[in-house]
């Protein structure tokens, strides 16, 4: 009979902590990060500074700047992962053995999906939309502010979820969608699973939270006389990836819950026998995942449809078809899903459809394309970085294209489905279309947040190591795939000769992380060299209102809200050289601090690794915790504070005298 | 003679809280798509027709109903600013909504003490969380209630009250429309099939 | 110290001008490009080199479809170059207009092409689905060979109904004859591909899914599971060996004499997951192990999950609609 003691913290004992000798070098190395992070707090004596600035801040772009630094701690996370994947593939997938056990292989592929995916491209995606929406529509900040703080705290808390199960426990081997019966009880009986099914959920209902948050600011608190037609694109991209989020979101919520509750209080939805059904989760797990692939993306559109103008110095070709193609898109990829199972055994008619509305798609895209090419014609194109990731990502997103044409046709797709030919157009489509969007306009909106710009060699070198590096990487993978490779082998058979091209995709990952590198340098350098680079409000010639904004942003973003009368507003503001603003200057009422967001996400990470252990009784802690915080939450009064026209006007001096 | 009126409505937060509704909606849409799918999956244990007891689900459709006219009838009593009586078909409501959890959780109760519980069938899993969810949204929905009496009787009627008793409305009629959906889809054409 | 780093970097920045970067990413690109392609000859590039009827259908449809996707890709890579080349800002030369109207013409031409692309492949994927259709039996003068799958952690069984015989992660198959596979799954969710001859299929617990392959040469072609399935997923591989009808013959003649014989109590030992088995033959002692293999998931008497193998993985189309 087990003891209370045991009893009391569930399924959690020292048999939890990892054994193998790569997941403790990783244990040791992210715990020293930590531990160095909290050291050099606490000797500068930051912990205040850290609370009241930042982790109580409802401010959107402190917000946004914390989704960044997650996110960019999670992709070298996630990129440490993919060393470990490319280096057993070339090194010991033709023999037996390595340092990395099949298991840990397993679980290695399932954290860089789900890290890459949910922690990475969502972060970019949230921290870009925090800083630049409200500016870009010029409003004072996100219609619910608080409800901003909970969301970037409920994926912080599923971000430390999701690397804790490195540390204790165990993450899934399933994969990054984790299909049952694998993923049940009968075959994954460890934690794994669970880790995986919790740090999502929660991260998940942030970003759902976010979308309805993001959707209501786009909607409501647009400056006076921009119409929708007026939007700038990257908000209409916007629009059309926050709608994804609201339609796709509840059905991974809900997909997930009736998982966790398979395998936690023993319902029967997915599993293979007692009338289970596995093929309802395959269904409903993308008829979220695939929109989510263009939740990612159409931002991404969204960022070179602001590039490209700007560094061609002429207006965006076809504004009103990109709308139309964004909004195509926003629809389509609802009518989609079945492609990523043509395999399952559905009819051919079933088949056929998925596969022409998928192709359909490719008709808006390739229509955007188009346009941003002639936006280069007859204009003045400097080829700045941003632009080189651009040029960049049209030849490798193109390329992305052409095979997922390919995949899309059912009969082709027969032949190439779980193949690495699958795995090496998604890379495409991920690599080339999201992160090198998401680059790109980290790179052109810098200069407005921290006052000065990136060092822009380094930023060209980076994107070429990128561009090459993922040619190199992805090329071998597609040929591997057309050889007959299929995804997620910890090993092969030596005699079929897969291991040459395994070590040249290795070869590509490494100038990849040769890309990283100078990007970490990038920063560093340009931190250490910020006053050569200084910035000015108008970094480059921009076109849009964020570009009218001081640099940086002080908390108010404008003082005063004047009347939008263009669709490129900033632009024609200085062909028209109107600058002096008719209304007067009026108090601003701003959100006051409050720690409600930090604690509610961090109680729901609580609940998460309560749940995973079986620790029932900080399940109904942390349960009664979160009604009662929730309900503080609401009945907080006097939740804002007002700036008086004084302290504005000072604010604006010192801008000005600060030449800005 | 003209009455200011009590705004109910924030341009702001009833958008963002109209979209929240769709977006559990679609939580629901998903649920009953399992459910329709899991619905033969009974595993030789007992389907629709064997297990429900339809007074007992007709008188959890009624008094949620009846809560769905009280609730209002409250926000009329609201808007004339007439807070003791809005209290009053509140706590109606209030009382209402704890006899529908009841009834609920006692025909759960009885299910599994017949060996039907969640475990026994996919069919069974699907129904169990689909009412399941619904009567947690009840739920949720009582706290909430019973802290907005609360803060009615300690703070009045202020913009941010009226603003969340709206919603609030919103909120159980939502919940009720939900009920139709399952008592249709669920229960009736569970016993005529 | 700094001073020193500072000059370092001054150093090297002046040696890495950007034509000389340019110039290193090319090159490394080209010498990339060129040691992949060394590396191909003598190696089984199974999807362009099918060796059956059906893998080569769909490499002529593989081929079909990238033409026609060059005919849209080849235009924006010519145009993405000339543009940034000619309106580079330096080029004094080139006509600026920044307000330029935008072309209705242009548009509706790059609307309309893809549109007319996009049609003509959905007429084509239409007819190549059906054509293509794992459940479609293959069209032959030759008598098709029956062939019941189980996935296994991590081990594929192979049973031939119709010759009495039975083979573990090894399919020997007769050239030139179709044959029919029925396959199902005794571990999570599993797929059966065997690239040179085409299509591949998931394997499903208590569930049977249709496929229909022919291999036109001899030869030993490599199978796989492509779904993982656990910690052996990677080791569950198996040989397709296509033979000559005599060689096959005397195949199954020599199985269904061998000592081995496959019943129920010798399947549930070798159903446990296990990893790299190597192949081996039996005499068939009980014809229904497939049929109790996919009861086994309907133990409950559950009525969603039809033992009708011809039907059942049919049924779920349209699910989740």
């Amino acid at each position: 009979m087990k003891g209370w003691g045991i009893d009391m913290w569930g399924r959690l004992s020292l048999e939890a902590l990892p054994h193998d000798i790569v997941t403790i070098g990783g244990v040791v190395g992210g715990g020293l990060a930590v531990l160095a992070g909290v050291a050099a707090l606490t000797y500068f004596k930051k912990w205040g500074w850290l609370w009241r600035e930042w982790i109580t801040s409802l401010d959107h772009k402190k917000i946004g700047i914390m989704y960044m630094i997650v996110a960019v701690v999670m992709l070298l996370r996630g990129f440490a992962d993919t060393l470990m994947l490319r280096a057993q593939q070339a090194v010991f997938g033709a023999g037996d053995g390595g340092p990395i056990s099949a298991d840990l292989f397993q679980q290695v592929f399932s954290a860089h999906g789900t890290i890459m995916i949910f922690f990475v491209a969502m972060g970019i995606l949230f921290g870009a939309l925090n800083l630049i929406v409200p500016l870009q529509i010029g409003a004072r900040d996100v219609a619910f502010p608080l409800l901003n703080s909970i969301s970037f705290w409920l994926f912080v808390a599923g971000m430390m979820l999701m690397n804790l199960s490195l540390a204790i426990g165990e993450f899934s081997t399933a994969g990054w969608l984790a299909y049952p019966p694998l993923s049940g009880l009968e075959y994954s009986p460890g934690t794994g699973v669970d880790y995986w099914l919790w740090s999502i959920q929660i991260a998940g209902i942030g970003s759902l939270l976010s979308g309805i948050n993001f959707l209501v600011t786009i909607f409501t608190m647009r400056r006076k006389g921009m119409t929708l037609m007026k939007m700038p694109i990257f908000t209409w991209s916007v629009v059309g990836s926050m709608a994804l989020v609201l339609w796709a979101f509840p059905i991974l919520t809900a997909t997930l819950a009736m998982l966790t509750l398979d395998r936690t209080i023993g319902t029967n939805f997915f599993t293979s026998d007692l009338g289970g059904n596995p093929m309802m989760y395959v269904n409903l797990i993308w008829a979220w995942g695939h929109p989510e692939v263009y939740i990612l993306v159409l931002p991404a559109f969204g960022v070179f449809s602001e590039i490209v103008p700007v560094f061609s110095r002429k207006k965006l070709f076809g504004y009103k078809s990109m709308v139309m193609a964004l909004m195509a898109i926003t629809v389509l990829s609802f009518t989609v899903w079945l492609h990523h199972f043509f395999t399952m055994g559905a009819g051919a008619n079933v088949n056929a459809f998925f596969g022409i509305m998928t192709m359909i798609i490719g008709i808006p895209t390739g229509v955007k394309v188009f346009n941003w090419i002639f936006t280069m014609y007859k204009g003045k194109v400097s080829f700045t970085s941003p632009m080189i990731w651009f040029m960049g990502f049209v030849v490798t997103f193109t390329l992305g294209g052409l095979t997922g044409v390919l995949l899309s046709v059912p009969g082709i797709d027969f032949q190439m489905h779980n193949s690495l030919f699958l795995v090496a157009h998604f890379h495409n489509m991920i690599i080339g279309g999201v992160v090198f969007g998401l680059f790109a306009g980290i790179t052109y909106w810098w200069p407005k947040f921290t006052g000065f710009y990136l060092h822009e060699k380094l930023g060209k070198i980076a994107a070429l190591c990128w561009i090459v590096g993922f040619l190199v990487a992805f090329v071998p993978i597609y040929i591997l795939g057309l050889m007959g490779a299929a995804r997620r082998l910890d090993s092969y058979d030596p005699s079929l000769g897969w291991q040459g091209l395994f070590v040249v995709a290795a070869v590509g990952v490494l100038i990849i992380g040769l890309g990283v590198v100078v990007q970490v340098a990038q920063v560093a350098y340009s931190i250490w060299k910020r006053k050569e680079l200084r910035a000015p409000h108008d970094a480059w010639g921009g076109r849009t209102l964020e570009w009218y904004a001081h640099t940086p942003v002080p908390e108010y973003n404008f003082a005063v809200l004047d009347t939008v009368k263009s669709r490129d507003e900033f632009w024609q503001m200085k062909q028209e050289n109107r600058f002096r603003s008719k209304s007067t200057l009026l108090p601003i009422e701003l959100p006051k601090n409050t720690s409600a967001g930090f604690l509610i996400g961090m109680t729901a990470g609580l609940i998460g690794f309560a749940v995973i252990w079986h620790i029932w009784w900080l399940v109904v802690i942390g349960v009664i915790a979160v009604v009662g915080l929730v309900i503080w939450a609401n009945l907080r009064e006097e939740t804002e504070f007002e700036l008086s026209v004084g302290e504005i006007l000072r604010h604006e001096k010192s801008m000005k005298r600060a030449g800005l | 003679m003209k009455q200011a009126a009590v705004k109910f409505t924030n341009y702001k937060s009833s958008l963002g809280f109209w979209i929240y509704l769709m977006t559990d909606c679609l939580i629901f849409a998903s649920l009953f798509a399992t459910y329709i799918v899991l619905l033969p999956g009974t595993a030789g244990g007992p389907g629709p027709k064997d297990i429900f007891q339809m007074p007992l689900v007709l008188t959890e459709t009624l008094i949620l109903l009846t809560s769905s006219f009280t609730v209002g009838l409250a926000m009329i009593a609201l808007s004339k600013k007439n807070i003791k009586q809005a209290i009053w078909w509140l706590a109606a409501t209030y009382i209402l909504g704890v006899a529908f959890l009841t009834i609920e959780l006692f025909e759960f109760g009885v299910l599994v003490s017949e060996g039907h519980s969640w475990q026994a069938s996919a069919f069974l899993s699907a129904f169990f969380v689909l009412v399941g969810t619904h009567g947690l949204h009840i739920l949720i929905g009582l706290i909430w209630l019973l802290v907005m009496v609360i803060v009615l009787l300690r703070r009045g009627l202020n913009s941010k009250s009226s603003r969340q008793l709206g919603l609030f409305a919103m909120y159980w009629h939502f919940l009720d429309l939900v009920w139709i959906f399952i008592f249709t889809i669920v229960y009736l054409m569970g016993v005529a099939s | 110290m700094l001073e020193k780093v500072e000059k370092l970097i001054k150093q090297l920045s002046s040696f890495l001008t950007m034509k000389r970067i340019y110039i290193t990413a090319s090159l490394g690109l080209v010498i990339a490009f060129l040691v992949m392609f060394l590396m191909l000859p003598g190696k089984n590039i199974a999807l362009l080199d099918p060796k059956g009827l059906i893998a080569e259908q769909q490499l002529d449809l593989l081929v079909f479809t990238t033409l026609l996707g060059l005919v849209v890709i080849i235009p924006v890579f010519v145009l993405l170059f000339v543009f940034a080349y000619k309106y580079r800002a330096s080029n004094k030369k080139a006509d600026y207009q920044p307000d330029k109207k935008d072309n209705v013409l242009l548009e509706i031409i790059w609307w309309g092409i893809p549109i007319l692309i996009i049609l003509l492949l959905s007429v084509v994927t239409w007819v190549t689905t059906h054509q293509l259709d794992p459940y479609k039996p293959i069209e032959s003068s030759k008598e098709p060979v029956k062939v019941q799958v189980v996935a296994m952690q991590w081990n594929w069984l192979f049973i031939y109904p119709d010759h009495g015989v039975a083979s573990v992660n090894e399919l020997p198959m007769p050239v030139g004859a179709p044959v029919e596979f029925s396959i199902t799954a005794d571990a999570p969710m599993s797929a059966f591909w065997i690239p040179n001859l085409g299509s591949q299929t998931y394997a499903m617990n208590g569930m049977t899914a249709k496929l229909h392959l022919v291999a036109d040469k001899p030869g030993v072609y490599p199978g796989m599971n492509t779904n993982i399935n656990g910690e052996g997923y990677a080791k569950m591989r198996f040989k397709a060996n296509a033979m000559s009808q005599a060689e096959f013959d005397a195949w199954v003649s020599r199985a269904a004499g061998s000592d081995n014989h496959l019943d129920w109590n010798e399947y549930t030992e070798l159903s446990q997951p296990t990893k790299d088995i190597p192949p081996r033959y039996f005499m068939l002692h009980e014809s229904d192990i497939y049929d109790r293999v996919i009861a086994k998931y309907m133990d409950h008497g559950g009525g969603n999950k039809s033992t009708d193998n011809q039907n059942s993985g049919h049924n779920h189309e349209g699910m989740g609609h």
